[in-house]
C-alpha cells in the first residue's frame, strides 16, 4: 500500500513534489498578508468551488483526452438539481438554526445531489460520448458543446431564464472570530467539505483497485484493455465521479451565493478548465491548485478595485500558461505517453 | 496433452483474417497441446502477428472459431446492437408519458410531473447502467440470461484465461513494478466501489494477500527487492521480465508472448528461455509464443507452427521443422532449399 502513494501525483520532475508544500505555504502566507483575513477567506471559498469542478475536466481529460465542455453545465445542473432538492423535496425555505437538523438536512442534500449528477455524467458519457469513442478527436468535442446546450435550454426551459434564489441553509450569522475579524462558518464548512471531498478523490484514485484502472486506462488504453481493466466501466465511472464532484460543487455554489441561473456554468465553467489547465491537465492534484490559484487571483484583483479585471488576467495567465508551460504546473500525468 | 483433461489448451478451426481485400490469416488450423510450449514462426509478413492478435482477442476472426481450454473464445459480436437496445426498450412506454405529460400540462405547472416522468422513463436505462458499473458481473450475467450478445472485448478474454506481453514493451512507467503486477491482478479482485471507499476488512485482506502475492510473483521473475522502483527506471531487459510477470499475475490457463527476447544480449535470452521453461514447469501454464531468434525458438518450444502468406505451411516436433522443405524454401527463397 505504501507503493500507491508513490505515483499518485505523478511528475516527470523529481523536486517538483518536495518543492510544492513549501510554494503553497509561501503563497498561502503571502496572499494572507496582502488580501487581509476577510477577502483571504473569500478566495480559499470559491476556490474550493473552482477545484471541485476543475477536478471534473482534468478526470475526464486524463482518461479519454476529451475537453468536457459540458461538463460547467454539469456543474450549473448540479446546483438546480440541488435547489430543488432543497427546496421542493425537503422544503426548506431559508437558514435552519437546529444544528441536528441543519445537519442531517445538508448531509442528504450533499448526498442526493450528488447521486444524480453522477447518474447524469454517467448518462451523458453512455450516450453522447461512448458512441465516438473510436471517433476523430473533433467529433466528442463538438458533441460535448452540444450537451452543453441541451442541458443550459433543459434547464432554462424547466426553471426560466432568471436567476433563482436557492435556500442558505447555513445561518450566516453564524461566524467566528479569528485575528479581530468575523470569519463566516458557512465559509468555513465550504472549504473543509470540498477539501475533504478532494483528499477522498485522491486516496480513492490512489489506493483502490478502481482507481488504479482509471490511472492505468489513461497511460495506455489498449494495453490496461488487454490486462483485463473494462475501460467502458472504468471511463464511466471517471465521469460518476467528475460529475458527483460537479454536483457537489453545485451544492457548494447554492449554500454559499443563494442562487443559481441557467447561465451559470459558461463563465464557472471556462475558469474550471482554465483552472484544470494552469495545475497539468489530466493532474488531479494540479486542478485542485489551480482552481485555488484562480481564485486568489480574482479575489486579488477584486481586493485592490480592479475586480472587472479579474477575468481578463485569469484568462491571460490561461493563454501565457498554454504558450510557455503547456503541461502546467504541476505536469500533465499522461506525459509518459508523449 | 494429458488424457485426464482432455483436448487441447487451444483450438482454432479454419480461422481466417481479412483486411478489406488483403487476406492476412487464411483458414488456419491450430492446436496447442496443454502444457506445451509451442511458437508460431514465419518470415516477415506471414501473418503470424495477425494470427497471434486474432487468438489474443484483438481482432475478431473473419471465419472460423477458436476455442480456449474446451471454452469457446467469445464469438465475434454477430449480435452487437442489442445490447443498447434492450436497456433503450422498457423504457419507450415511459418516454411516450413523459411526453404525453409534458404537453399536457406545459412547462410550467407540470414541472415536477414532467421531472417525474422523465426520471421514471431512465429508470430502466439508469438501472441497468448502475448495475453495470457497481456489479459488472451480476449484469454480464443477467444479459446473459436475457440472450444478449454483447461484442467481445480485449478485457474478456484476460477473464477466459489469456494474458499477454508485447513485442514493444507496454508497462505502466510511471507506476512502480509492484503496482505494474497488481494491474495484472485486476480481475481476481473484487473490490466493488463501495467496499473501496469505505475499506471493509474484506477489501483490505483481498489487498494484502494481491501484495503478497505481486511480492512473490516478482521474485519469480528474479525481480525481488524492485517492488517501489518505477518501471521507467528498470533496465530494458528487467522490463521485459516485469511485463512477463505482470502477464503470469493474472493467472492465465494460456500465456502470449509477442517476441519475448527481441532485443536481448545472448545471456538476457538464456535467462529469458529459462524462466519461459520455469513458467510452464511451475506454474503450469500453457505457453505461445512468437519469436524471431531461431536459437530459442528451437531451444525451447515443444510445437512449432510455420505460417507464410497467411496459411499454415508446417507444423511438428522443432527437428522436423528445420528440415523441413518448404519451411527453408519460405526462409530462403526458392532454390536455396539445399542451404542453411
Amino acid at each position: 500500500m505504501a507503493a500507491a502513494d508513490v505515483t499518485s501525483s505523478s511528475s516527470s520532475r523529481p523536486f517538483a513534489n518536495a518543492r510544492l508544500p513549501f510554494g503553497i505555504f509561501a503563497f498561502l502566507g503571502l496572499a494572507l498578508f496582502v488580501l487581509g483575513i476577510d477577502q483571504f477567506v473569500n478566495a480559499l471559498t470559491l476556490g474550493a468551488i473552482y477545484a471541485l469542478v476543475a477536478l471534473g475536466y482534468t478526470m475526464v481529460y486524463g482518461i479519454i483526452e476529451l475537453i468536457n465542455f459540458a461538463h460547467g453545465d454539469v456543474f450549473m445542473v448540479g446546483s438546480f438539481v440541488a435547489m430543488f432538492i432543497s427546496s421542493s423535496l425537503l422544503g426548506n425555505e431559508g437558514a435552519i438554526t437546529n444544528i441536528p437538523l441543519l445537519a442531517g438536512s445538508v448531509l442528504v442534500l450533499f448526498a442526493l445531489t450528488i447521486g444524480v449528477m453522477a447518474i447524469v455524467g454517467a448518462l451523458i458519457e453512455r450516450l453522447a460520448y461512448r458512441p465516438l469513442r473510436r471517433a476523430p478527436r473533433l467529433a466528442p468535442l463538438i458533441t460535448a458543446i452540444g450537451v452543453s446546450f441541451i442541458l443550459q435550454n433543459v434547464i432554462q426551459f424547466f426553471f426560466g431564464p432568471t436567476i433563482v434564489t436557492v435556500p442558505q441553509l447555513v445561518p450566516i450569522e453564524w461566524s467566528i472570530e479569528v485575528s479581530g475579524s468575523r470569519v463566516p462558518l458557512l465559509n468555513i464548512f465550504v472549504i473543509a467539505a470540498s477539501v475533504a471531498l478532494m483528499f477522498a478523490l485522491q486516496l480513492f484514485i490512489s489506493r483502490t483497485r478502481t482507481g488504479r484502472a482509471m490511472r492505468t486506462t489513461s497511460m495506455d488504453r489498449d494495453a490496461s484493455s488487454l490486462m483485463g481493466v473494462d475501460i467502458n466501466r472504468t471511463i464511466m465511472i471517471t465521469f460518476l465521479i467528475g460529475s458527483g464532484l460537479a454536483g457537489a460543487a453545485g451544492v457548494v455554489h447554492g449554500l454559499y451565493y443563494g442562487n443559481t441561473s441557467f447561465n451559470l456554468g459558461f463563465q464557472s465553467g471556462l475558469k474550471a478548465f482554465t483552472a484544470a489547465v494552469l495545475g497539468g491537465i489530466g493532474n488531479t492534484a494540479g486542478a485542485a491548485l489551480g482552481g485555488f490559484l484562480i481564485a486568489f487571483i480574482e479575489v486579488g484583483a477584486s481586493a485592490f478595485g480592479y475586480g472587472r479585471w479579474g477575468g481578463a488576467v485569469v484568462f491571460s495567465l490561461l493563454v501565457i500558461f498554454l504558450v510557455f508551460r503547456p503541461t502546467g504546473l504541476l505536469g500533465s500525468h499522461s506525459g509518459d505517453r508523449a | 496433452m494429458s488424457a485426464a483433461k482432455g483436448g487441447p489448451m487451444l483450438r482454432a478451426r479454419g480461422v481466417t483474417r481479412k483486411f478489406g481485400g488483403l487476406v492476412a490469416v487464411n483458414n488456419v488450423d491450430f492446436e496447442i497441446p496443454r502444457g506445451s510450449i509451442s511458437a508460431i514462426i514465419g518470415p516477415n509478413g506471414a501473418g503470424k502477428t495477425t494470427f497471434f492478435n486474432v487468438i489474443a482477442g484483438i481482432y475478431a476472426p473473419t471465419e472460423g472459431t477458436i476455442e480456449l481450454d474446451g471454452k469457446p473464445l467469445i464469438s465475434p459480436p454477430t449480435g452487437a446492437g442489442r445490447e443498447p437496445i434492450l436497456l433503450v426498450l422498457p423504457t419507450i412506454p415511459f418516454i411516450a408519458l413523459a411526453i404525453y405529460f409534458l404537453m399536457a400540462v406545459g412547462g410550467d405547472t407540470g414541472l415536477v410531473e414532467g421531472v417525474a416522468s422523465v426520471a421514471v422513463a431512465l429508470l430502466g436505462f439508469v438501472g441497468a447502467l448502475l448495475l453495470n458499473i457497481v456489479r459488472p458481473d451480476w449484469y454480464n450475467r443477467l444479459i446473459k440470461r436475457i440472450g444478449v450478445t454483447r461484442p467481445a472485448r480485449p478485457n474478456d478474454m484476460v477473464v477466459a484465461g489469456l494474458a499477454r506481453t508485447f513485442q514493444n514493451i507496454r508497462l505502466y512507467k510511471s507506476l512502480t513494478t509492484l503496482e505494474n503486477i497488481l494491474v495484472g491482478m485486476h480481475v481476481h479482485l473484487h473490490a466493488g466501489l463501495l467496499g473501496a471507499l469505505f475499506k471493509t476488512r474484506q477489501v483490505r485482506e483481498e489487498e494484502a494477500a494481491a501484495e503478497q502475492r505481486a511480492r512473490e510473483l516478482l521474485a519469480f521473475v528474479d525481480l525481488a527487492g524492485m517492488e517501489n522502483e518505477l518501471a521507467a527506471n528498470l533496465p530494458y531487459g528487467k522490463q521485459r521480465l516485469l511485463e512477463i510477470a505482470r502477464a503470469i499475475a493474472s493467472r492465465p490457463k494460456l500465456l502470449l508472448l509477442d517476441e519475448p527476447a527481441a532485443g536481448m544480449n545472448p545471456k538476457e535470452t538464456e535467462e529469458m528461455t529459462a524462466l519461459i521453461r520455469r513458467i510452464r514447469d511451475e506454474l503450469g501454464i500453457t505457453v505461445l509464443l512468437i519469436e524471431h531468434d531461431m536459437r530459442v525458438v528451437m531451444g525451447i518450444s515443444d510445437y512449432i507452427t510455420v505460417l507464410d502468406h497467411g496459411e499454415k505451411i508446417a507444423e511438428g516436433l522443432p527437428k522436423a521443422i528445420r528440415t523441413n522443405p518448404k519451411v527453408i524454401e519460405a526462409y530462403l527463397g526458392r532454390g536455396a532449399a539445399a542451404g542453411h
